[in-house]
């Protein structure tokens, strides 16, 4: 019976731990009588969100359209670029400081460049979610790519294979657990691209919503959103872990014992 | 008839730097079985690498088939320590990997695939992995995974076989009974092979011809004719002949090592 117990409380920890501190939330705000527009209860955001269910989806949909299109062209740009820094040396050599040094530079620097150039709205928030998530894709395909055993070249090479003949059989397949990695990575920080584009510079999408809330004192709505962005995040990485132990079972078979 | 011949052969992996192997020279038989034996580190890998054509000679000369070998030789089975099966592929999947690859085959998967897969399942029963074809290699016990991976060196029928201490990793029962295995292999359809080792007894158990090579830079030293009857079995690596064999070239390696 105790053993059964053990089992179950692993099993639904997260949800527990999310009820726990729902419950101590709740209760240090009511408790202390903390003001509402400085930091609102759960119940006060669930009614907020509740009331104002309408305008959150629709900003909602905003935030979730421009991440997923900034997420789509950082998935493309950055497997060709992996293909591309992986496979050659020479590319690798060139390419590699120029981009470690872009990706420090923190994104929401870009988003004022980006407004002059595309206007305030949907594009620089792609734009924003393209650019922060595409460096973690890039650089997990070319560690697949690079890490490729000499010993199966060699066996590739001896049979007369092309380098594009290596990359196809090889290389690529390889390399697909860590792009699947990175997918899970991405698509989380592409969220917190294009929330950063909105709340400077938009006029749609949960970003904007939030600060619109926050100068009217309305911190129930700040939170509602600050959750809807944190659910949304949640199901897309769950959706890509998913796709990763779907597509790359031969990698998570929870043994090392084979030589690869 | 000579199909594989090395003329003073000498290679530096770095210009200028130190030598992996110098003045190498040897010839193979069509369908000779050679091994190459010596310390670690004298460059056997290296002779691999330049048969195959993956490294070019920094002087000398290697022939293949009476043709001066330049760039990656096709038609070459290599076998590694590692079996280096690819985990996302069935055994059958891996076998048939080099069909996908080398011409004619690969040209005529598309109609003969059918035909590719029943060759290969032939092979794989050949070898004792019946019933595994559609298994993941790490559903393989080290030894079956060391039998496919021989199966994917010679699914093509490559001329040359090119093993570098392909049992290295196995235990000794295994190891023995893998050495019949490729010993009926090749009986039955010779094929020519090298094959890098520092198992002695491996050695004389399966070469026709065994070159011992010094520590670094690798030399020839020793070249070794080894006239045991085949097929040669295990029971026959207890008798006096065998052992005499081993003990010769356990003294050439004896002496390197006091140098």
């Amino acid at each position: 019976m105790a053993f059964n117990r053990r089992k179950f409380m692993i099993r639904n920890a997260s949800w527990m731990l999310i009820v726990v501190l729902l419950l101590l939330w709740e209760i240090l705000c009511v408790g202390l009588e903390v003001p509402e527009y400085l930091f609102p209860a759960p119940t006060a955001v669930w009614s907020a969100g509740i009331d104002r269910w309408e305008p959150i989806m629709m900003h909602a949909w905003q935030t979730f359209f421009t991440t997923l299109v900034g997420f789509a062209i950082a998935v493309v740009v950055g497997v060709v670029l992996g293909i591309a820094v992986g496979t050659y040396p020479i590319v690798y050599k060139a390419l590699y400081p120029l981009l470690v040094g872009f990706n420090s530079i923190p994104k929401v620097a870009f988003v004022p460049v980006l407004v002059v150039w595309f206007g305030i709205g949907t594009v620089p928030a792609i734009l924003t979610a393209f650019l922060i998530s595409f460096f973690p894709v890039l650089v997990n395909v070319a560690t697949g790519l690079a890490t490729l055993e000499p010993e199966l070249e060699d066996v590739m090479r001896s049979l007369g294979a092309s380098k594009l003949d290596i990359l196809r059989k090889v290389g690529l397949p390889r390399a697909l657990p860590y792009f699947f990695a990175s997918l899970k990575v991405a698509i989380t920080l592409a969220f917190v691209g294009s929330v950063i584009s909105e709340t400077v510079a938009s006029n749609m999408g949960i970003g904007y919503l939030m600060m619109a809330a926050s100068s009217s004192m309305d911190m129930a709505l700040v939170f509602a959103g600050l959750i809807v962005i944190g659910v949304m995040g949640v199901v897309m990485y769950e959706l890509f872990a998913w796709m990763e132990k779907r597509f790359t079972r031969w990698a998570n078979r929870g043994s090392n014992s084979v030589a690869v | 008839m000579e199909f594989v011949t090395f003329e003073k052969v000498s290679l530096a992996y770095e210009e200028g730097g130190p030598l992996a192997i110098r003045d190498v020279s040897l010839s193979v038989r069509k369908n000779e079985f050679i091994a190459v034996v010596g310390p670690s580190g004298c460059g056997k890998s290296t002779l691999m690498k330049l048969v195959s054509g993956l490294s070019n000679p920094t002087s000398g000369y290697v022939y293949l088939n009476g043709r001066e070998i330049s760039g990656p030789q096709k038609c070459i089975g290599m076998a590694f320590q590692a079996s280096n099966l690819l985990p996302w592929r069935t055994t059958l999947q891996n076998v048939m990997l080099p069909l996908e690859i080398v011409q004619p085959y690969r040209s005529q998967m598309r109609k003969k695939r059918k035909e590719f897969e029943e060759m290969a399942r032939a092979l794989i029963a050949r070898v004792g992995l019946a019933g595994w074809e559609d298994k993941y290699p790490w559903e393989l016990s080290g030894g079956m995974q060391q039998r496919a991976s021989i199966c994917r060196a010679l699914i093509h029928k490559p001329e040359l076989l090119m093993l570098d201490e392909p049992f290295g990793a196995l235990d000794a029962f295994t190891r023995e009974e893998l050495w019949c295995m490729l010993q009926d292999l090749w009986r039955e359809q010779p094929f020519t092979v090298v094959l890098v080792t520092h198992d002695l007894r491996e050695a004389v158990f399966l070469a026709d011809t065994v070159y011992v090579m010094s520590k670094g830079p690798g030399e020839i030293l020793v070249r070794r004719e080894v006239d045991l009857p085949r097929p040669r079995t295990l029971e026959d690596t207890y008798t006096e002949g065998f052992a005499s064999q081993v003990h010769v070239l356990r003294d050439h390696i004896g002496a390197i090592r006091k140098h």
